[in-house]
């Protein structure tokens, strides 16, 4: 048995999983998926700024497309702090395509002009 | 090594005074500091208050300069464009064994030569609708007043320098060597400065650097101070500076609006070992509630914005010290001077250069001496159709960058262009107030830290809050390596 | 005087929805003044993840959230000034405002509405004992440097609540490259989301530690350490509790105030939240001025800043269009919330009433009443409700047409 908060929205459920993959405690399916995902191979979403080249002291926020590896958090990071963009940019950009070939891409966050 | 007719150490009040009487002569004069701002001692750390000198000992240095210079500052605010108002204060009497006590301290005043007034409970109560009911009488002296302190000093001093004196900062003075016809005073960064006359008005240090010469019979036993600021409300909490009756440790905790309408409680009083040593404590925080309350019971104090402490020169002499050294007539000590000292300091300027230094030196008047700073902007106070003609000339007028305070880019820009200009995130708040209201710099700070970093040609993480490596930023995470 | 029908004061979250939903009732001149240089607010510097569950059925960052805002802005062409401070503001609805382009200028307004936002409690605010080195930064101000301009204000860091800002700041930080060494909370329990615990927190190993605080500053000139200890229920520091912690910056997460001087500086009441008072249209006690988003209570989730902003845009308009003469009637609360937006219903009741609220401490396995005089006019099962979390619940209004005296909100045994 594990017990655990579900972190897919800021409900923050607390769920519990028994032996045989079973999840309560959840108020949405997602809780579940979640919870199984947590238990074989965690994910999270990550969060970052990219250098911006014709802006100083300026940096446009970019994300994962989708949940990542959990312990490949501090590889994207790394891959994004070597990589910058040229404003303007928009949300929706892609900045890194199928980073570590996991088919997830890096996305610009922010409108920049 | 540069070469000075007068070399000051320190750039409080006393020392911005000094330097900005003797700019009026035809010498050299050089004004040193140890700290990245002039005025960042106990000048920037107090009670802001311009006492009317009721209280001071008759015959003391105390009561002299005081009173002296309580008179002056009506003309110093005009020239130097600092804010200052007479709003008069008021010493209460809560308790009935205390009115013997008021008239004592009216006996006082007259010795003093200080116009004060004893008042009823019913004529406090009507001056001071907010004042504790049980009141029993007070002491009112119509020519207290309220300055801003930090600005009292940055403008006297940048009078001083556009009037020609030298300012050094982050200059920490650690030896002095006595030689015929004058001094070589020698710094912690290697730098030789050598001078006829020197004035020591190293406050809080005065008694390290008098020592550096000879040996004096007098010693800096440092006190603290405690504050609290509230935030600005509506005015009317309390019309005049309130002070409980003095005793030993000093004037008490005084409660009383600030030229920037903010609201100051404290001090308290207790020595400190350590000149530096500005923290603050809980214990004595709830002590300066508890005595403010006595006076003032509807203080909001949900209203603080921040809670400050300043160190007093306090001098086991118990007066200023205003003297030669012993046995260097051209070695000035200013030591002790604590409260009343921002008030006594343009007095004390005056007396240290028309009395001592004329005869040690000849004083030939300036022909191009000017006693006015450049007018500085006062958007709050300006007409809608003056302040859109000041944006129409220069835009940075409309924009404003400390939203607490109402701080536009403009006054930012001009601090910048002035001859003192802040070289720190702090030294500018003590200029405009970027910083000083309820977010306390969480909105602006970036901003101005910008500013900064433009006007000097730095990088980000090269901007100081205050001293020299205090850098507010560690590392552009994102910048190519 | 140039006249406008609306004026927006702050073009965050709150504001751009009390726009967009003043314009989609028919109000087309309308003004939103924005004192940054961009609009969103806030949301500009959380590029976290997590805003939008409610309004779009998807995870968006706050940059993104705040985009499909300002979409909306610019499609219907609501007019926005940037860089535009409003200096003060009068019950007549008169807004002296502040730019480099036009200087400053007054305007009159049929209606205003308030959604400036909150500020952080400062250092200053809650008295730490010790030393005033550089080094103490609120999580907010630390998130601009990170987060807008690229850069980290230390390496080593201790961090002071656990609020959300501060739990997203110790994520953002560590994976940044600096070392979180702890989050202290002088509260039993934690400030901040469950699930920014979890994922802020647990995944980095960074220790939280309850019931602890600051004993004391160290450091002249630049922090040096801090002093943790624990606290006992009186919150006073337990001696013999003490944990060294050489760091160069604390972070301060410990609080947001709704940001309200020019309420205040009209005598506006305000409630305990200190935002303003207000009626279930969110207009306050001045006639014509509304208030919604953080400006009136802090809101956990951006989606319900959003609704309330829309809540607000509604009222304003409705006001323009039509000034109502209405009764009302108190809204009170048990001593187990710390407050209730809003304070009063307005009479006869014409819409669904939705209240929002924060308990004071974790409460389980209870239920929410509200009751007129003695009838329930609203009962709902809650199994758990913590401080961090904000309350919301709507009462039809089919229950509330014969009201006469104050409603009742009140935590019961189930």
């Amino acid at each position: 048995m594990k017990e655990m908060v579900c972190i897919v929205c800021p409900r923050g459920c607390h769920l519990t999983v028994d032996d045989n993959m079973n999840v309560t405690g959840n108020s949405c399916p997602r809780g579940a998926k979640y919870a199984i995902s947590e238990l074989t191979h965690p994910t999270r979403m990550v969060t970052s700024t990219v250098r911006i080249s014709n802006r100083d002291n300026m940096v446009a926020s970019v994300k994962t497309s989708e949940a990542i590896d959990k312990s490949k958090m501090f590889d994207v990071i790394k891959a994004v702090n070597k990589m910058s963009v040229k404003a303007p940019c928009h949300v929706g950009d892609i900045l890194i395509k199928n980073i570590f070939d996991t088919g997830v891409d890096i996305l610009i966050t922010k409108d920049v002009e | 090594m540069k070469k000075f007719d007068v070399l000051i150490i320190g750039s409080g009040a006393v020392g911005a005074f000094v330097a900005r009487n003797l700019s009026k002569y035809q010498l050299d004069v050089a004004l040193l500091d140890k700290e990245n701002d002039v005025g960042n001692m106990t000048s920037m750390a107090n009670s802001a208050i311009v006492h009317s000198g009721y209280d001071p000992v008759p015959g003391t240095n105390k009561a002299k300069f005081n009173v002296l210079g309580n008179k002056m500052f009506d003309k110093i605010a005009d020239e130097l464009d600092v804010e200052f108002e007479r709003i008069g204060s008021l010493t209460v009497a809560i308790y009935e064994n205390q009115l013997p006590m008021l008239e004592d301290l009216a006996k006082r005043s007259e010795q003093n030569g200080v116009e004060v007034k004893l008042l009823n409970a019913e004529e406090v109560k009507k001056l001071e609708p907010n004042i504790n009911p049980e009141v029993k009488g007070a002491l009112l002296a119509p020519t207290a007043g309220i300055i801003n302190p930090f600005n009292l000093v940055v403008h006297a001093v940048e009078n001083a320098v556009d009037n020609g004196v030298n300012l050094f900062l982050n200059e920490e003075v650690v030896s002095i060597e006595t030689k015929e016809n004058g001094y070589v005073v020698r710094t912690r960064k290697g730098n030789e400065y050598e001078a006829k006359v020197v004035v020591n008005a190293a406050g809080l240090y005065s008694d390290k650097i008098a020592e550096l010469v000879e040996p004096v019979d007098w010693k800096i036993t440092p006190r603290k101070g405690q504050y609290y600021v509230l935030d600005h409300y509506k005015l009317g909490l309390v019309n005049h500076v309130i002070f409980p009756l003095p005793s030993e440790k000093g004037k008490g905790i005084l409660v009383s609006r600030t030229t920037s309408d903010d609201y100051i409680v404290g001090p308290s009083s207790e020595p400190v070992e350590d000149p530096s040593d500005l923290s603050t404590d809980s214990m004595t925080l709830a002590n300066v509630k508890n005595q403010a309350k006595d006076m003032v019971p509807g203080i909001p104090f949900n209203q603080a914005i921040r809670a400050f402490s300043g160190n007093r020169a306090t001098c086991t002499r118990h007066d200023f010290v205003i003297e030669s050294a012993p046995h260097h007539e051209t070695f000035i000590n200013l030591g002790g001077i604590e409260s009343p000292g921002l008030v006594s300091s343009p007095a004390i300027g005056e007396y240290v250069v028309e009395s001592m230094i004329r005869n040690m030196l000849p004083l030939k008047e300036k022909a191009n001496y000017n006693p006015r700073v450049r007018p500085y902007y006062h958007l709050k106070k300006m007409k809608l159709e003056e302040r859109n003609q000041l944006i129409k000339e220069n835009r940075d007028f409309g924009e404003m960058v400390c939203f607490c305070e109402q701080v536009s880019l403009g006054e930012v820009k001009d601090a910048l262009s002035r001859s003192v200009p802040p070289r720190s995130v702090k030294a500018m708040k003590k200029r405009v107030r970027a910083g000083f209201g309820k977010c306390q710099g969480g909105f602006c700070q970036p901003r101005i830290l910008e500013e900064l970093a433009k006007h000097y040609g730095l990088d980000w993480t090269e901007v100081n809050y205050d001293e020299e490596n205090t850098n507010i930023l560690k590392e552009n995470v994102k910048e190519l390596k | 005087m140039k006249q406008v029908d609306l004026v927006i004061i702050g073009g965050g979250s709150a504001g751009m929805a009390a726009a967009i939903q003043a314009y989609d009732e028919g109000i087309r001149d309308i003004l939103i003044l924005e004192k940054d240089a961009r609009l969103g607010g806030i949301l500009n510097q959380c590029i976290h993840n997590g805003f939008g569950l409610t309004e779009f059925k998807e995870e968006l960052s706050g940059p993104e959230y705040l985009q499909r805002f300002v979409d909306q802005v610019k499609e219907r062409g609501i007019k926005f000034k940037l860089q535009s401070f409003v200096l003060n503001i009068t019950k007549d609805k008169v807004i002296t405002y502040s730019n480099a382009e036009e200087g400053v200028v007054e305007i009159q307004a049929k209606a205003i509405v308030m959604a400036t936002g909150c500020y952080e409690r400062s250092a200053g605010a809650i008295q730490i004992p010790g030393d005033r080195p550089k080094g103490v930064i609120t999580a907010g101000t630390a998130q601009k440097y990170l987060n807008i301009n690229g850069y980290l204000v230390g390496k080593r860091v201790v961090i002071l609540g656990s609020g959300d800002i501060g739990l997203i700041m110790a994520r953002r930080m560590t994976l940044e490259g600096a070392k979180v060494l702890c989050v202290c909370e002088l509260m039993p329990y934690s400030n901040g989301l469950q699930r920014n615990i979890a994922q802020c927190l647990n995944d980095f190993n960074i220790p939280l530690y309850l019931s602890h605080s600051i004993s004391k500053i160290v450091g002249k000139e630049k922090l040096e350490k801090v002093v943790v200890s624990q606290v006992d229920e009186k919150f006073q520091f337990i001696p013999g509790t003490e944990m060294e912690f050489e760091c160069d910056t604390l972070m301060l997460s410990i609080g947001l105030i709704p940001y309200v001087s020019l309420l205040n500086n009209i005598d506006c009441p305000t409630s305990s939240t200190r935002g303003a008072i207000v009626y279930d249209n969110m207009e306050t006690m001045i006639d014509g001025i509304f208030a919604c988003g953080n400006c009136l209570h802090v809101h956990d989730v951006v989606d319900f800043v959003t609704i309330e902003g829309r809540n607000a845009g509604h009222g304003a308009a409705q006001y323009i269009k039509e000034k109502e003469e209405h009764g009302s009637l108190k809204i009170e609360v048990d001593p187990n919330l710390a407050y209730v937006v809003p304070q009063f219903v307005r009479t006869p009741v014409k819409e669904d009433l939705t209240l929002k609220f924060r308990v004071r401490k974790e409460i389980r396995d209870k239920k929410v009443v509200v009751r007129h005089k003695d009838e329930v006019v609203f009962s709902q099962v809650k199994l758990v409700m913590i401080p961090s979390e904000m309350v919301i619940l709507t009462i039809k209004k089919e229950k509330l047409q014969d009201i006469t005296e104050p409603l009742k909100v009140s935590v019961e045994d189930r």
